[in-house]
């Protein structure tokens, strides 16, 4: 929750969520601690996650591929646990440039990505995201030039999915750790490229 | 459940509106795409809303489309399109 300082009445969804919690822990279903536990697990889970994923791939050209074929077992060998999500991940080329959507809800790889931020679950990105993803782009800052295909993911059912940016030009020979600084959550979305080299050198 | 659509079979999405949980976009229905990759097959959502057990799983299908086709005022070039999952018994050959 957020720490504003300001006393302001809860709203509707939290005054659910605190009676539910309450009751559950009261019915003896869950423990305070337990809880606890999962909102700090759920904290903890960060975009450095799904960079890491990314500069490895960069990297390593089989790790990418098996990455592309099968994106849940390629993050279980860098020892990232993605239960009850199947990664599809996405490659964006000179050709293509690929964004992810959820329509219907929010569903985002938040085992890789975390918590998704305000605007992905907003109404005006879910809406207009699918149907006008250049323009979109565009308010974040992304021009996709008319040559370059767009393709859009909507996240509909069971997948979950990650772009898998571009690795930006004058990064030959860098560490994995440099690479990974340079991709950013929004990059993994698709909204953005990742950061350029010259300002993290 | 077999998967009945093979990748690159154009498909078409049905055209229906029952009401329930249902992870078929209104936007999509009664357009016809052609499928990208199939997923593997999952409880059916709409009975797993209503308590079942969602079996037999339904084969999933990533099925691409044109947006020119889903959206006739649709700004950018032809090339682009939108990847939608779509459970087996929302599509039909197209």
């Amino acid at each position: 929750m957020k720490d504003t300082g300001n006393y302001k009445p809860l709203t509707y969804f939290q005054l659910m969520e605190v009676s539910l919690r309450e009751l559950l822990v009261e019915k003896g279903l869950l423990t305070e601690e337990q809880i606890r536990r999962e909102v700090d697990d759920m904290r903890g889970r960060t975009p450095e996650r799904g960079a890491k994923v990314v500069a490895r791939a960069w990297l390593d050209p089989e790790f990418k591929r098996r990455l592309l074929e099968n994106g849940t077992k390629a993050c279980e060998e860098l020892g990232l646990d993605v239960p009850a999500l199947k990664l599809v991940v996405v490659e964006n080329t000179p050709q293509v440039h690929n964004v992810i959507v959820c329509t219907l809800c929010s569903c985002y790889p938040r085992m890789l990505l975390g918590i998704p931020p305000d605007w992905y679950k907003s109404r005006a990105y879910r809406s207009r995201m699918v149907r006008e993803p250049r323009g979109v782009l565009e308010e974040f800052g992304l021009i996709v030039p008319s040559e370059i295909q767009v393709r859009v993911h909507d996240s509909t059912a069971d997948m979950r999915y990650l772009v898998l940016p571009m690795r930006p030009a004058g990064t030959e020979g860098w560490s994995e750790e440099r690479l990974a600084a340079l991709v950013t959550r929004d990059s993994m979305i698709g909204v953005s490229a990742p950061r350029s080299p010259g300002k993290n050198a | 459940m077999e998967a009945r659509y093979k990748v690159g079979e154009k498909v078409r999405v049905t055209k229906a509106y029952p009401p329930g949980h249902i992870r078929t976009p209104f936007y999509i229905r009664g357009h016809t795409g052609t499928v990208e990759r199939i997923c593997g097959a999952f409880p059916n959502p709409e009975e797993l809303a209503q308590m079942r057990d969602g079996l037999p799983a339904q084969p999933l299908y990533r099925v691409r489309f044109r947006q020119k086709d889903v959206w006739p005022d649709y700004q950018g070039p032809e090339a682009d399109v939108v990847e939608i999952e779509i459970y087996q018994h929302w599509l039909e050959k197209a």
